[in-house]
Order: C-alpha cells, then sequence, then structure tokens
C-alpha cells in the first residue's frame, strides 16, 4: 500500500541576513533534509522544542511555502509538479488547524460565513444546499445549527476550535495537519477537543499530522512519532514503541523530563545541559552534540544518518548500540487507583451518556 | 494547619465593578495558608480566579476598579491594610513575584543588569558595584552561562528558557520570603521546563521560603508542591496534601481534571471531560458552582452553597456528596 503522503528529503533555508546588496549572508536552516511518511486514516506526531522546525515542515507539507530541496508525493503525485489549478485540487484533500482560535477565524465573519467560504471556493455544495451543509458540519464537531449566525468572539476558545476544525472539514479532507492544536486550551476543554480529533478520525478515516510539544498528548493521540531537533529528524517509530523505550539521547532527555501527576514519581530524568544551539549556525556533525551527554569525538565531525532497524523504528545517532538501556526513562505515572479509575469511569460515564463526547450530540452542547 | 504560617488568607473577596456598571465576582471567601519552606499549588482553569488571588496578595490589583476585602497576614501586617509606603518596602523585598510571560515582564529598553540592580538598591541600599556583583551572582545561581558578559544585554537578546532565569533571578534578588510563581513554565518546552522545577526546588531548598505556584497543569504540580488548593469559578473546591488530592480526590471538579489529563501509563480510548462552561461570575448560581457540570449533582447541590468541609485534618472539599467513594461502590 503507498502512503497518502510521502516526504523525502525536505530542505528550507530561510534568508536571515543579507549583505548591502541584497546577497543572502546567513541562513535559517529550519528544515534541513526531513523525510517521513503518513498512512491514510493514521497519526504522524512531530514533536521537538520551539525552533527545531516543526511548524515549518507542515507549511512545507502544505506548498503554503516553497521547499528549497525534497521532494513532497501526495497519493503518490509529486506536489512540486503541480500548476496552479491542481494545487487548488490538493488543497482540498489537505487542510490545516492552527494553534491559536482567538487568532486563526475572521472576527468579521459569522461562523455561517466562515464554513461557507471553503464550500464556495471549491465549489462542493450547490449554493442552495450550503446552508444545510454548514449546519451538518457544525453537529458534526458538537456545537448546535443555530450557531451558524453568531461571529468567532460570542464562543469560547474550546468552541472557536471546534469551529476551526469544522472549517477544515467542510472541504472533506484526507489530511489534517495539527499545529498545536490544544496548547492554548484549558485542560478539560483540551480533553474534549483530543476525543473530537479522535472520533472525527474513526469516522472520517481521516489522516493527521499532529504537531506538539505535549508529549503526554502526543502517547495519547499518535500512532508514530517523529522527533525533531534543529531541522532534522533524530528518531521516528512508532508510539509504542518509542513511549517504551526512547533510543536517541534525545528522544530520551525529551521523554525524561515529562511531567506526570504523581507526586514523587520514579524517574531518572536526563539534564541538557547548556542553551539550545542556533539553527543559523547549527553544530557541526551531529546536531545534538553540544547538549548530548554521550558526545564522542565522531559525533561532532560526522553527520549521523537516520537508519532503520526491521521494526521501523530509525535513529539517527553514532552511538544507538553503546547506549544504555532505555528502561525507566520516561516517568511512571502509575495510572489511577482503583477507587480512583471508578470515579473516573462514574465522571465520564455520564457525559457519555449524551453522545460520545461531543460528536454527534447537538441538544446539550454548551451555552455560551 | 502548621503552627505560626508565614501567610494567611482568610475571607479574600475580590470584585471587579466594570463600566457598564456589572460587578464580577473574581475571588470569593478564599482562605489559604503557607507555612515556611512550603510550595501551595493554587490549581484551576483560565478564570477561576487564582492569578487574581495572587495580584491581592502582592497589591497589584487596581484600586478604582477592584474591591478587596478580607485579610492576608504577612509576618504581622495585614497586607491589605497596610499603607503604601509599607508595601512597597515589601514588594520585591520579602514578597516576590514571578510573572507569566518573560516576553512582556522585562522592560526592553533596559539591561537584564540595569533591572535587578535597580530591585537590590531600592531595598539594600550599598554600592552599584556590589549590586551588579550580587546581580552576577544570581545570574549565576539560575544557571545563566557567562553572566559577566549577559548582565549588560538587553531582554530580546536572550531566548525565552533564559528570560524566564532572570525574572527568576530578579525575583531572588532580596532573599524573599514568599514567592509567587504565576504559570512559571507554561511557555516554555518541556527541557527547560524541567530545568525552571529543578531551579526552583533548590532554591527552596537553599533559601528556606516559601512557594505558592500558581498553574493548570497538574504535573507540574505533583512534582513541586507539597500542598494543593484547587480552585474553580473564584471558590478554593478542594485542599490537601499532594499525595492525598492526587491518590485521594474528594470533589468532583478535581476528578474531572484528573481524568481528562492523557496519562503515560494509561491507555484509554476517551479522556474524561467536563461538559459545560464555567458560570458567569457576574451572576454566580446559588447554591455549588460546579452543579451544573458535575455529573454527581442531586437537589440539594443546588439549594445553598456547599461550605468548605474537613474531611480529615488536612483535606478539605466542597462537595456535600463527599466522600466520593460511595458514589461508586
Amino acid at each position: 500500500m503507498t502512503a497518502l503522503l510521502e516526504v523525502e528529503g525536505l530542505v528550507k533555508h530561510f534568508v536571515a541576513e543579507r549583505s548591502v546588496f541584497g546577497r543572502p549572508t546567513a541562513h535559517v536552516k529550519a528544515v534541513d533534509g526531513v523525510s517521513f511518511t503518513v498512512e491514510a486514516g493514521k497519526t504522524l506526531a512531530l514533536v521537538g522544542e520551539s525552533g527545531c522546525g516543526k511548524s515549518t515542515v507542515s507549511r512545507l507539507v502544505l506548498r503554503l511555502i516553497e521547499p528549497d530541496a525534497g521532494r513532497i508525493r501526495f497519493e503518490g503525485r509529486d506536489l512540486g509538479t503541480l500548476n496552479a489549478e491542481q494545487l487548488r485540487a490538493f488543497r482540498r484533500d489537505a487542510q490545516l488547524i492552527f494553534q491559536d482560535p482567538y487568532a486563526s477565524l475572521n472576527p468579521r465573519m459569522t461562523v455561517s460565513q466562515i464554513l461557507t467560504e471553503p464550500l464556495a471556493l471549491h465549489n462542493l455544495v450547490p449554493a442552495a444546499r450550503r446552508r444545510e451543509r454548514v449546519e451538518e458540519l457544525l453537529r458534526l464537531v458538537g456545537l448546535e445549527p443555530r450557531f451558524a449566525r453568531r461571529y468567532p468572539h460570542e464562543f469560547s476558545g474550546g468552541q472557536r476550535q471546534r469551529i476551526a476544525i469544522a472549517r477544515a472539514l467542510a472541504v472533506e479532507p484526507k489530511l489534517i495537519i495539527c499545529d498545536e492544536p490544544v496548547s492554548a486550551l484549558d485542560v478539560s476543554i483540551r480533553s474534549q477537543i483530543l476525543n473530537l480529533l479522535r472520533d472525527l478520525q474513526d469516522r472520517l478515516k481521516l489522516a493527521y499530522i499532529f504537531v506538539s510539544h505535549d508529549l503526554a498528548v502526543v502517547k495519547h493521540i499518535a500512532d508514530r512519532v517523529a522527533v525533531m531537533n534543529l531541522g532534522t529528524i533524530v528518531e521516528t517509530a512508532d508510539a509504542q514503541a518509542l513511549f517504551a523505550a526512547p533510543r536517541h539521547p534525545y528522544s530520551r532527555a525529551l521523554l525524561s523530563a515529562i511531567p506526570v501527576p504523581k507526586p514523587r514519581a520514579k524517574r531518572s530524568r536526563i539534564v541538557l545541559e547548556g542553551e539550545l544551539p542556533s539553527a543559523l549556525n547549527p553544530p557541526s556533525g551531529c546536531r545534538f552534540h553540544t547538549r548530548c551527554p554521550y558526545v564522542i569525538a565522531r559525533c561532532r565531525s560526522e553527520v549521523p544518518q537516520l537508519l532503520a532497524d526491521g521494526t521501523g523504528h530509525a535513529t539517527a545517532c553514532h552511538r544507538t548500540a553503546e547506549l544504555p538501556p532505555a528502561e525507566n526513562i520516561v516517568p511512571a505515572d502509575g495510572g489511577f487507583s482503583p477507587s480512583l479509575e471508578k470515579l473516573v469511569a462514574a465522571f465520564s460515564g455520564a457525559a457519555e451518556g449524551t453522545g460520545r463526547a461531543g460528536v454527534g450530540h447537538f441538544g446539550t452542547a454548551p451555552q455560551t | 494547619m502548621t503552627a505560626g504560617p508565614l501567610i494567611e488568607i482568610e475571607g479574600l473577596r475580590v470584585s471587579f465593578h466594570g463600566d457598564d456598571g456589572r460587578i464580577t465576582h473574581a475571588v470569593d471567601s478564599v482562605d489559604l495558608s503557607v507555612a515556611n519552606g512550603a510550595t501551595l499549588g493554587l490549581v484551576g482553569e483560565s478564570g477561576c480566579g487564582k492569578s487574581v488571588t495572587s495580584l491581592a496578595i502582592m497589591g497589584l490589583l487596581p484600586k478604582q476598579s477592584a474591591a478587596v476585602s478580607g485579610a492576608i497576614r504577612f509576618d504581622g501586617f495585614d497586607l491589605l491594610d497596610v499603607p503604601d509606603a509599607t508595601l512597597r518596602d515589601l514588594r520585591g523585598n520579602r514578597l516576590a513575584m514571578i510573572f507569566q510571560e518573560p516576553m512582556t515582564s522585562l522592560n526592553p529598553s533596559f539591561t537584564i543588569g540595569d533591572q535587578i540592580t535597580e530591585t537590590i538598591l531600592r531595598h539594600r541600599g550599598g554600592s552599584r558595584r556590589a549590586a551588579r556583583e550580587r546581580t552576577i551572582e544570581l545570574l549565576r545561581r539560575v544557571h545563566i552561562p557567562s553572566p559577566e558578559k549577559r548582565i549588560d544585554e538587553f531582554p530580546h537578546k536572550l531566548s525565552g528558557g533564559m528570560r524566564q532565569r532572570v525574572m527568576i533571578a530578579m525575583a531572588l534578588a532580596c532573599d524573599p520570603q514568599l514567592l509567587i510563581a504565576d504559570e512559571p513554565t507554561t511557555a516554555l518546552d518541556v527541557t527547560l521546563q524541567a530545568q525552571i522545577l529543578d531551579l526552583m526546588r533548590e532554591l527552596k531548598a537553599a533559601s528556606g521560603a516559601a512557594i505558592i505556584l500558581i498553574t493548570h497543569d497538574l504535573g507540574v504540580v505533583a512534582e513541586v508542591c507539597d500542598e494543593v488548593a484547587v480552585m474553580y469559578a473564584g471558590e478554593i473546591v478542594e485542599r490537601a496534601p499532594v499525595d492525598e488530592l492526587f491518590a485521594n480526590p474528594q470533589h468532583p471538579y478535581t476528578v474531572g481534571l484528573l481524568g481528562s489529563i492523557p496519562r503515560l501509563d494509561r491507555r484509554t480510548s476517551h479522556l474524561a471531560t467536563i461538559e459545560g462552561m464555567v458560570p458567569n461570575m457576574a451572576n454566580p448560581p446559588a447554591g455549588c458552582r460546579f452543579a451544573a457540570r458535575c455529573p454527581f449533582v442531586e437537589a440539594a447541590c443546588t439549594r445553598s452553597s456547599p461550605p468548605l468541609a474537613m474531611l480529615s485534618p488536612t483535606h478539605a472539599s466542597r462537595c456535600i456528596r463527599a466522600p466520593l467513594e460511595r458514589l461508586v461502590s
């Protein structure tokens, strides 16, 4: 089976400085040789610290910015060769949800206008049936159809994110790129949106590229994870495998630092010394070597390749085989005690009675 | 609680008078106390009143629009009742605060050195040179590399994590007895967050200061706090030692919060959700403020406002249905 999306050797350098004659003198190497695939109906998470290039990758995939090198294939077609019309057709298949639901909705448009625009642009639904489709979309994301006439400021953050999701769904995409979709939301709202994204995936067979720095959320939602550091992927694996035993020292440091909701959790935190190096002038050899606790001379001179083992777990580290075992890197939060498990089940059980967490339940949607 | 707490808040109420004549009750009869050397976590979602509580302690609420009543006792002073001059002497000196956004809380037109020495000179006096030396020392304590050079840099030259550390250095300039940290790690990456939390623990151990940590991240609370107070709609709904709160929560809101965060050791397709919305604080409901969203609600809940009742000597819950175990067994 060919993957829905195949990305190969993607490179994007931004010009950071120019000489007086306008010639570029310094580049930010935001993305430097990134390859990955996304299967239909699955979720790939891109994780890493701020500035590692994860948002740039998501924009490159949609061709919102043009790559300097590399190939992106969507359903086998090379996106680089598409003309304007074909590109527009492709945008129907791939949509984007942004982090900040306060900034990503036009305050001067009603919800109905926001949701109708993509339908009209792509000429999907005849004008007479658009109202009906808008109501259907609102129901799909757990909002009441009567909200269609309201403006974004009348909604809470979680409701706005639902509207943004409805807008993305309007064109019936196959791939949605979620750029930190829950980072700006409160915890209780965050779980509603995560449940919604998962339900929609099951129902509509959507593929997600999920960009996030919240690793517990990533473990919850992702099928595969790619860990990025300074514009390159250092490790990629199935989510379960990565969280069970991360291999790259950078992934280990990231996962070991997850704060877990359990007091006195057993953990062996790997503290990274030093500051994140600048992408303007990334370190030679392995880009992680300035902060790596296991650095040897070879790491400073030779760039490690991303090498896969038989199970689809790939690591870009010269010392993969020599590192200490990875057990107990990810802190154990111990789950819930039996009585708390029952209590939480009772808590969410009452909510489930009204429909599965947002999807399709429109009679009890929150009031503004 | 502990004999002779460092700070004791009693019946704190804050309401804001809007231009349109509406009154919003942001904080309602909050009682809290923190002992020397202890860390209290103040948890809740946006708009629950946790930041307003901290601003009230610091005396930073606007006098024209905020009505504050109750008592905040700190080392013999009632902070709500002292002259402004006294408050100015305490603030930055014995009471210090770390704000949420290191990007906006540093003055962009002064070097970080200027901003820290200003605090030292104001409260401690002494020579400019001594203050500068102390500043370098503070920057070193918060693990800023080559502090001798960094001291003369402007905030825009520093990364987010560095700026947050500068904020912490500034808060520590005069060895405060009480440190209020309002979401000190929210804007940071997980690796930096871990460093900042380690730093706060280190500093607490070294100086014995009390910390009030305001956050919505229960993972952070579990890591650094001794005691936790959960706030909802301006009230404290549950208060307990940290182990107790995470193992045996006794308010439905706390249960919902714990169930709604993805856990590393728990595989579940659906997270718990807290349906509905926070009540409008211009017109709070008569009974329990969580009743409209609570799956365990019964008729009595909406009749009168439940008191914060002690379930054990250390564990208090504002729920008439507690202990909650009996609801599921």
